[in-house]
């Protein structure tokens, strides 16, 4: 690797955003022909640094040059010109457009849609992608408009590709797709740039990891050469324990007990199909599935948000009376100490108010409790000092909007908020998407404190690793049905991915 | 018996404002504009049409050429500084569009109404308007062949120049939205500017461009209505709400300014479409005729967002500001 030059190279470049320093005094160097795995944690500046690689920002101080050139790259248009393309957590697309009209957006000439879907086809084959040209983005599954999005910055002949968190939002056959293409590239001899947070992810595909601490840069080594156990402590900057605890439960007794639960969507799509379970107190009960495998439905089933078509959901109090959920108000269920954090794909759509204040993000659960027609502006404000202190949100002070985070504080936000409402059933979803690795591990802290008071939790999560490790016990759906419940002691990773796959999983075969 | 051969040409004449209006405003729409300020455009468009012709008459020795061109020429940069305004204030300082839009609309009427007072002041006129009737005549010339051409030329040919370039102008704006890169790179801006951004393309020069080209068609709407319309006769207040039926039309034709055309006659026939019921009707009646135009832009709305069909719905990011480093 030193005989060769460096594809990009990146010195003291310095980003700030009003009080925040983004970016301090960063150097980066980016080789050809080689996956270059950016780690970080949430805030530590990885996507701020790239996106001045693709023109989207435009750094303070410091230079950047290609291939031994200096360069000042003032827009994204000045990126690609320099063969640098970069596919955004939040995909770039116009929803309304056809993959072959976003490809082509912002190029040059005169617009001939056939020879675009030609040339599109062409690259679908050479590197094994599959896109309709003219199918429309709104029409398309997470994963497919990443594949447009890929297919973008292939078509403008880019060679030094940045992806940020690629494989947050998809299913682990089309994580293993989207990797065997980006080997394919590899190979092909481009410069590919992945930020992500999943260790094992680092370590399957990168060749060189590069660590980003608080804005500066830590240091870049071999990836052979090194661990998860250290990545992590250099992201950290102190020495963290990699194991997620999982204590005994401790006296479990049915809390939720749901029978034959069916719900249909509003356009008549079976989303649940005879779901039967029981969640104990002081017991995880993870949920394992294909994202879109009617988990959402089941939590907001029990929540009270979703109307349901038949069975029923039962919720056991402490002195063994059965009280049923279905057809009660929300805020009833609320009350009785059932707690639902869901955290959507784009983190704010639920939940959360972007334009709010911390402490004015806590009030939305609080602000109907107090005596006097004027809100209690204090406790919520307390609280969310709390979980600013407890969750290290990095964040200028509690008076900031919940917009100005990065998408990793505002989801500890989010979960620091539900869990400290003190439930007895505590439903969440997806706590940890997007989140650094310290973070994610504080999170699994906080649920299994909640799991030792003796709650009930109820866990949907998308890394099978980690269900693996958390949840006493799994519940798998597949295509809202019940494909089994395993315990989570002793289950085996592939087991539960056939189950999630196929009913039963091999069990019936 | 209907009477259609006297009614259609009615219902066209009254029509094309609206339709150079609508085409203009679906265009500043598509870049993510709501320009509400268009009735006030209009207005601009329309007075400073009257002020230019009104001093070219005044001079004496009248052509026809620079008849037409001067108050085309004042039209065009009337409204397009009207649109530069807005421009201004909602892509430069990110202001507010509504509010930004209702202000210029308010002012739009204002200016007009305060110009048109003072022409009517200096021409000394007992008549409470200004009569340009040479202007009007260039503007209305048809071909001599409608004459020739019985119903036929009646329907079709009997019409000012500036009726076919409306419509030259909205089929236009149609193929340019949906056929070229322009309107491609267009129509992203409008629908998320974000991902235009990162595509490299300028969002605020494609706001700046298609909010002050779409300001000067609305423009136009307004000069068509004074010169052709009203036979080059101002009086303030007499353009009325035609820009606000303007601003429905795009919602009717679900921002496809192809559609416009035949919907702007539409619009223009239940405009009038009172003047047509036997007379011995209530004059109750008669009001609630006058409001089928809007009455017709509600049930639309209904219906396409009943559809809900993705691309009959407005720009995404309409009536937002674009920040780059916004998060």
């Amino acid at each position: 690797m030193d005989n060769k030059t460096p594809a990009v190279k990146m010195r003291n470049i310095t980003k700030t955003f009003g009080p925040v320093v983004a970016n301090d005094k960063v150097w980066l160097d980016i080789y050809r022909g080689e996956i270059l795995a950016l780690l970080g944690e949430n805030g530590s500046g990885k996507t701020t640094l790239m996106n001045m690689l693709s023109g989207i920002y435009f750094p303070d101080e410091g230079e950047i040059s290609i291939d031994g050139k200096d360069v000042v790259i003032r827009s994204p248009k000045d990126a690609f010109d320099l063969g640098i393309g970069m596919i955004h957590q939040h995909f770039k697309l116009v929803d309304v457009l056809t993959a072959a009209e976003n490809v082509v957006l912002g190029l040059p000439g005169k617009l001939d849609l056939k020879a675009a879907a030609k040339k599109i086809r062409e690259i679908c084959d050479a590197y094994g992608f599959e896109v309709d040209p003219e199918q429309k983005i709104y029409d398309m599954s997470v994963s497919q408009k990443q594949t447009v999005e890929i297919v973008k910055v292939l078509y403008r002949g880019a060679d030094i590709l940045i992806l940020d968190e690629p494989t947050a939002v998809l299913t682990p056959q089309e994580t293993d797709k989207l990797f065997a293409v980006l080997r394919n590239m590899r190979d092909d001899n481009k410069a590919i740039v992945i930020i992500t947070h999943k260790m094992h992810e680092v370590e399957a595909l990168s060749d060189r990891v590069a660590v980003l601490r608080h804005g500066q840069f830590i240091g870049d080594m071999p990836t052979k050469t090194t661990n998860a156990q250290e990545m992590t402590n250099m992201m950290v900057g102190h020495a963290v324990t990699l194991n997620i605890d999982r204590p005994e439960p401790v006296d479990p007794k049915p809390r939720i007990v749901v029978k034959g639960l069916t719900v249909r969507s509003i356009d008549g799509i079976l989303k649940l199909d005879d779901v039967s379970f029981t969640a104990n107190s002081g017991e995880i009960l993870g949920i394992a599935g294909i994202s879109g495998c009617g988990q959402k439905e089941l939590l907001e089933s029990i929540a009270g948000l979703q109307p349901v078509e038949k069975g029923s959901i039962e919720y056991i109090g402490d002195d063994g009376s059965a009280e049923q959920l279905i057809g009660k108000d929300p805020l009833a269920i609320q009350r009785m100490g059932v707690s639902l954090s869901f955290v959507p794909e784009d983190r704010l759509g639920m939940g959360l108010v972007a334009n709010m204040d911390l402490g004015d993000n806590m009030m939305l659960r609080s602000f109907r409790s107090g005596r006097s027609v004027f809100t209690d502006r204090k406790t919520p404000r307390q609280l969310a000092l709390d979980v600013v202190e407890e969750l290290d949100v990095v964040t200028p002070g509690i008076t900031t909007p919940v917009r100005r985070l990065s998408g990793g504080n505002v989801q500890k936000v989010l979960v620091g908020r539900e869990i400290a409402s003190a439930p007895t059933v505590l439903l969440t979803a997806y706590a940890v998407r997007g989140l650094d690795i310290n973070s994610s591990y504080t999170i699994y802290d906080l649920i299994n404190k909640q799991k030792k008071n003796g709650v009930a939790v109820i866990y949907v999560g998308e890394d099978l690793d980690v269900l693996l490790e958390l949840a006493d016990r799994i519940l798998v759906l597949c295509g809202g049905k019940v494909s089994g419940i395993v315990p989570g002691r002793g289950a085996k990773k592939r087991d539960v991915g056939m189950m999630m796959t196929k009913l039963g999983g091999n069990a019936h075969e | 018996m209907f009477d259609f051969i006297s009614f259609i040409p009615r219902a066209v004449v009254q029509g094309i404002p609206l339709l150079l209006g609508s085409t203009g405003e679906t265009l500043t729409e598509k870049s993510g504009n709501l320009n509400l300020g268009i009735p006030g455009i209009m207005y601009v468009g329309a007075i400073s049409g009257v002020i230019g012709s009104f001093f070219y008459e005044q001079s004496g020795n009248f052509r026809p050429l620079p008849g037409i061109l001067i108050p085309l020429g004042c039209c065009l940069l009337g409204s397009l500084l009207m649109g530069l305004l807005y421009c201004f204030l909602t892509v430069t300082l990110r202001a507010n569009q509504n509010v930004t839009g209702l202000a210029l609309t308010t002012f739009g009427v204002g200016f007009g109404n305060f110009f048109g007072g003072s022409l009517i002041k200096l021409s000394g006129s007992s008549l409470p308007s200004i009569i340009l009737s040479a202007t009007s005549n260039a503007f209305r010339t048809s071909l001599p062949a409608a004459e020739k051409a019985g119903v036929f030329g009646r329907l079709v040919l009997s019409y000012g120049f500036l009726a076919y370039v409306a419509v030259i102008i909205a089929l236009t704006v149609a193929w340019v939205l949906n056929r070229t890169r322009v309107g491609l790179h267009l129509r992203a801006v409008g629908e998320n500017p974000n991902t235009a951004d990162a595509a490299g393309i300028n969002v605020s020069k494609y706001k700046y461009i298609a909010t002050c080209t779409g300001s000067m068609i609305a423009g136009l709407g307004g000069l068509y209505y004074v010169m052709d319309y009203a036979s080059g006769v101002w009086a303030n207040d007499a353009f009325g709400d035609r820009g606000w039926l303007a601003i429905a039309l795009v919602i009717f034709t679900v921002w496809r300014p192809n559609v416009g055309v035949l919907a702007s006659f539409l619009f223009g026939g239940l405009y009038i479409l009172h003047m047509y019921i036997p007379s011995g009707m209530n004059l109750a009646v008669k009001e609630l005729y006058k409001m089928l135009p809007y009455v017709v832009t509600i049930i639309v709305l209904v219906l396409s967002s009943l559809r809900n069909k993705r691309e009959n719905q407005p720009p995404a990011s309409l009536g937002l500001a674009y920040f780059r480093e916004e998060r």
